[in-house]
């Protein structure tokens, strides 16, 4: 008998069908990964095979059998019994899902005992050998410690150690490395894996990143709008996809290890800044004119006395006419920081930002600004129109019609309809909203965008039709963009020259192929080294390679 | 707990700097206000000569910044006083002298001050079990009847003035059950039991009140935490509904609560007049009322300066408390 069997499953909140006769099985120490884009449903069947949508309002249809247990007709006990000791689940944001008021130790030792009758203290030591288990160095004394004082990386850790302290048949994972760096992804999943091969228990892996799935499983089932697109083996579905969506999907993902896509229309550009560009060094201006910003020892610190932290520590760098540049690194590593001072909303502690040569003073409208998240940067009780329009009143404009006009083209301008003027931003989708927010940044005729993290907020699809967007604003309007990302792929496929940040300095910058092809610094090669791969093979290989280097 | 003198230290300082505060702001108010403080000490029948050397000696004709340190003097080192026929030493902390009776404020303020603290810490433990104890068991049962019915109950008790519900106690309790006599105050130290037994329709009169806040608070914020993230992991995990109630969720919720429990001690301190009068308890309240009915301002200012420090000082327990509940909050 299988160890999931999932049969013609439905799930519906009130007029939303969420999953829609979704079928497959698990067996027994098998690894399935539900790969689907935000709204596909995959999370549904997740929280569906522990029943928890029971009292939730939910309708839930199909068979659901876990273990041996029909999840929808089970009663409430022997539900509570299957969750946590037959199939476990490991959450998204490691963070908000443990209880913040507890020490981790006890938290796991709870969930022990309610399903072993175990002493108190029995259960707190096999707390501390789990969390030993999934690599927490010194578990016996962290685990007195709450989850705030851990790490992202640990806290997942930790999230897996309660997971596996029952010893379950099958884990379910939802976005298990979503919220963390690629360095720490690597890790979760490289642990992941072994834990599989030690224990034999089954996986169930939710995610919306190939990649991870790549990494990790035998088999793939995507998922859109609550069906099943395309159900196989891991290197047949992501190496020969038979569906057109699938094909879409794995197109859309930016490749870590293939050089920037040329758009078509770059090479009708005429003038001489695209050979300017390509012909110059890194670092080294093609003519003074050209740099539009320009970063001399910018330092940033937070804090004072002994608590003093330097989120950015003498960055240097310089902007072209119509160049992007990449700022990439990871959570902590100081890009955001430096994004904000570039733009003017933060001062730096020390060194100077130029605009064209010239040390700016208080805010040059001339740099904009789109932030990471279109939800909470636009005012929800403003209609996006006004939204776009703050620049324009910003400058003095004062005629509504010329307001309202100049609004009206920059919305067709981002792929938008002029007629959105008087929408409010929850009637628009994730895209549409990072759109709005870059028709906000060209209100003021920037020269140079920061895009702080502009599409990870984003499904890939979505994320390619922004990053396009962004493209050809700037072959055609001639912008200069600084697109901070923690995402290396997303930042290969946009940028001409990259700069690697750790720990508020950078520590290597270069041409983008260059970095990316040849990389000096050991931390770009780690980082490199954990992005996962597309293909299963290659991502069996990398795992052994990095299995060698921690072992070295 | 590291930092914790260093925290105490720096309460401590931003605690007298806030009474300081209000002793400014209340000296001004009650002294600078038109009127004739010596004529009204004097009583109406008073020639002028009389009102004049009474004036003299109430030393109202030094300026006002003077007097208030004369005041400031007297709190931190202690004050001797001429009642004309010998000096009385008032030590420090000394508020002053009663215009009306010439005791000395901290005495008055001394001899209240069992009758309210007994009134407010007692009602406090009722309120809490009661309040935190309802909104429990109506987030636990949200939803179902009662729950709904706990929860009528509870906005019948926000909206029912307090002294309603003690004249009803009273009248039901002592009047026609007479199960207890009529309130009256017996200290602690001269019987528990009688204390006890003759304030325990005062504690519930203010109590019962209080406790419906309290119910709607508990039942508020922790329906708040039964939505967040680490509730759905337990579920997830099969830990039971009354250990993620009462373990997880209550946890969440004990926050607010600390700092709502806090206000409510400190401000009924001096705010519990209509059941300190009610049950003829002489309490603070019904004092201070007294006081600025006959304008014997010393008393008023001294009282005032006290509840206020029963303000901080709840305030400051509550922040320690807050530290202990959530150890993620840092005591600065």
């Amino acid at each position: 008998m299988s160890l999931v069997q999932v049969t013609d499953l439905t799930v519906e909140f009130g007029d939303l069908r969420a999953v829609d006769g979704l079928s497959f099985t698990l067996a027994h120490g098998a690894a399935l990964a539900l790969v689907g884009e935000s709204g596909s449903g995959k999370s549904t069947v997740a929280s569906a095979l522990l029943g928890l949508h029971r009292g939730t309002g939910a309708r839930v249809g199909g068979t659901v059998e876990v273990a041996g247990v029909d999840v929808r007709t089970a009663p409430d006990e022997e539900l509570r019994r299957l969750r946590g000791a037959k199939a476990a689940m490991v959450f998204q944001d490691p963070l908000s899902s443990l209880d913040p008021y507890y020490a981790i130790g006890d938290q796991i030792a709870e969930v022990y005992r309610v399903h072993t009758r175990v002493s108190r203290r029995a259960a707190r030591a096999r707390a501390v050998e789990v969390l030993d288990r999934v690599g927490i160095p010194d578990a016996r004394r962290r685990s007195r410690s709450r989850p705030h004082e851990f790490s992202g990386g640990m806290r997942q850790r930790a999230l897996i150690a309660m997971a596996l302290s029952c010893e379950p048949d099958l884990l379910i994972a939802d976005e298990p490395t979503t919220a963390l760096d690629v360095t720490v992804q690597a890790q979760i999943l490289d642990l992941l894996h072994t834990l599989r091969e030690e224990t034999g228990m089954g996986l169930l892996l939710v995610t919306h990143d190939v990649g991870v799935a790549a990494e990790s499983v035998d088999e793939v089932l995507v998922m859109r709008h609550g069906r099943v697109v395309e159900h196989g083996p891991v290197a047949d579905v992501l190496g020969a996809p038979a569906e057109t969506y699938t094909r879409k999907l794995l197109a859309a993902v930016p490749r870590v290890d293939a050089p920037r896509a040329e758009f078509p229309a770059r090479e009708v550009r005429g003038g001489a800044s695209p050979e300017g560009r390509t012909q110059a060094g890194p670092d080294v201006p093609s003519s003074t004119e050209d740099v539009v910003l320009e970063a001399v020892g910018l330092r940033r610190e937070f804090g004072r006395g002994k608590r003093a932290f330097t989120a950015v520590d003498d960055v240097s760098l310089t902007v072209r006419r119509g160049e992007t540049l990449g700022i990439v690194g990871e959570s902590g590593s100081g890009k955001t920081t430096l994004g904000r001072m570039l733009v003017g909303l933060l001062e730096p502690t020390a060194g100077e930002v130029r605009d064209d040569g010239h040390a700016r003073v208080g805010v040059n409208p001339a740099v904009q600004m789109v932030f990471q998240d279109p939800v909470s940067s636009l005012n929800p009780r403003r209609s996006v129109g006004e939204s776009i329009a703050d620049p324009l009143r910003a400058r003095g404009e004062r005629d509504e019609v010329r307001i309202r006009g100049r609004v009206t083209e920059l919305l067709e301008r981002v792929g938008l309809e002029g007629a959105h003027y008087d929408r409010y931003p929850h009637e628009f989708s994730g895209g549409q909203r990072q759109r709005v927010g870059i028709a906000r940044a060209l209100a003021a005729d920037p020269r140079v965008i920061v895009c702080d993290e502009p599409v990870s907020a984003l499904d890939v699809t979505t994320q390619a039709q922004v990053v396009a967007l962004l493209a050809e604003l700037q072959r055609e309007l001639g912008l200069a963009l600084v697109f901070v990302a923690h995402d290396l792929a997303v930042v290969r496929q946009v940028s001409d020259r990259v700069a690697v940040m750790r720990q508020g300095r950078i520590v290597e910058s270069g041409a983008a192929d260059e970095v990316y092809d040849d990389p000096q610094d050991p931390y770009t090669k780690q980082l490199l080294a954990a992005v996962p791969a597309l293909d299963p093979e290659v991502a069996a290989r990398r795992r052994a390679a990095r299995r060698e280097l921690a072992a070295a | 707990m590291t930092g914790f003198t260093g925290f105490a230290l720096r309460r401590a300082v931003g605690a007298i700097v806030t009474l300081l505060a209000i002793s400014v702001i209340v000296y001004v108010v009650f002294y600078a206000t038109p009127g004739n403080v010596a004529q009204i000490t004097c009583g109406p029948r008073c020639s002028p000569e009389q009102v004049h050397q009474v004036a003299q000696q109430l030393k109202l004709d030094d300026p006002l910044y003077l007097r208030y340190w004369h005041f400031l003097q007297g709190v931190v080192v202690g004050q001797d006083y001429s009642t004309g026929t010998s000096v009385e030493h008032c030590s420090a902390p000394c508020l002053g002298l009663s215009y009306q009776s010439d005791q000395q404020v901290m005495q008055i303020i001394v001899g209240k001050l069992p009758v309210s603290l007994s009134l407010v810490l007692g009602a406090m433990v009722l309120w809490l079990l009661l309040g935190v104890g309802t909104g429990v068991l109506s987030a636990w049962r949200r939803g179902r009847l009662s729950e709904r019915a706990l929860t009528g109950v509870t906005l019948a008790g926000v909206a029912t003035p307090s002294f309603v519900i003690g004249l009803v106690l009273m009248i039901v309790v002592c009047g026609q059950l007479e199960l207890l006599p009529f309130p009256e105050y017996v200290p602690l130290s001269d019987d528990p039991e009688q204390w006890m037994w003759n304030l325990l329709l005062p504690w519930l009169t203010l109590a019962l009140g209080e406790a419906a806040y309290f119910a709607r608070l508990t039942r508020a914020s922790m329906l708040e935490t039964l939505a967040e993230d680490h509730i759905r992991t337990f579920r997830a995990y099969g830990v039971g509904e009354r250990s993620i109630v009462g373990r997880h969720a209550l946890r969440g919720a004990l926050a607010p609560i600390i700092a709502l429990n806090a206000n409510d001690v400190g401000a009924t301190v001096g705010g519990a007049v209509l059941t300190e009068t009610l049950f003829g308890l002489p309490g603070i309240g019904q004092e201070l009322v007294h006081a600025v009915n006959v304008v014997d301002l010393p008393v008023v200012v001294g009282m005032v300066l006290v509840i206020g420090f029963f303000v901080v000082l709840a305030n400051a327990v509550a922040d320690v408390l807050y530290a202990v509940a959530d150890r993620r909050v840092v005591l600065t």
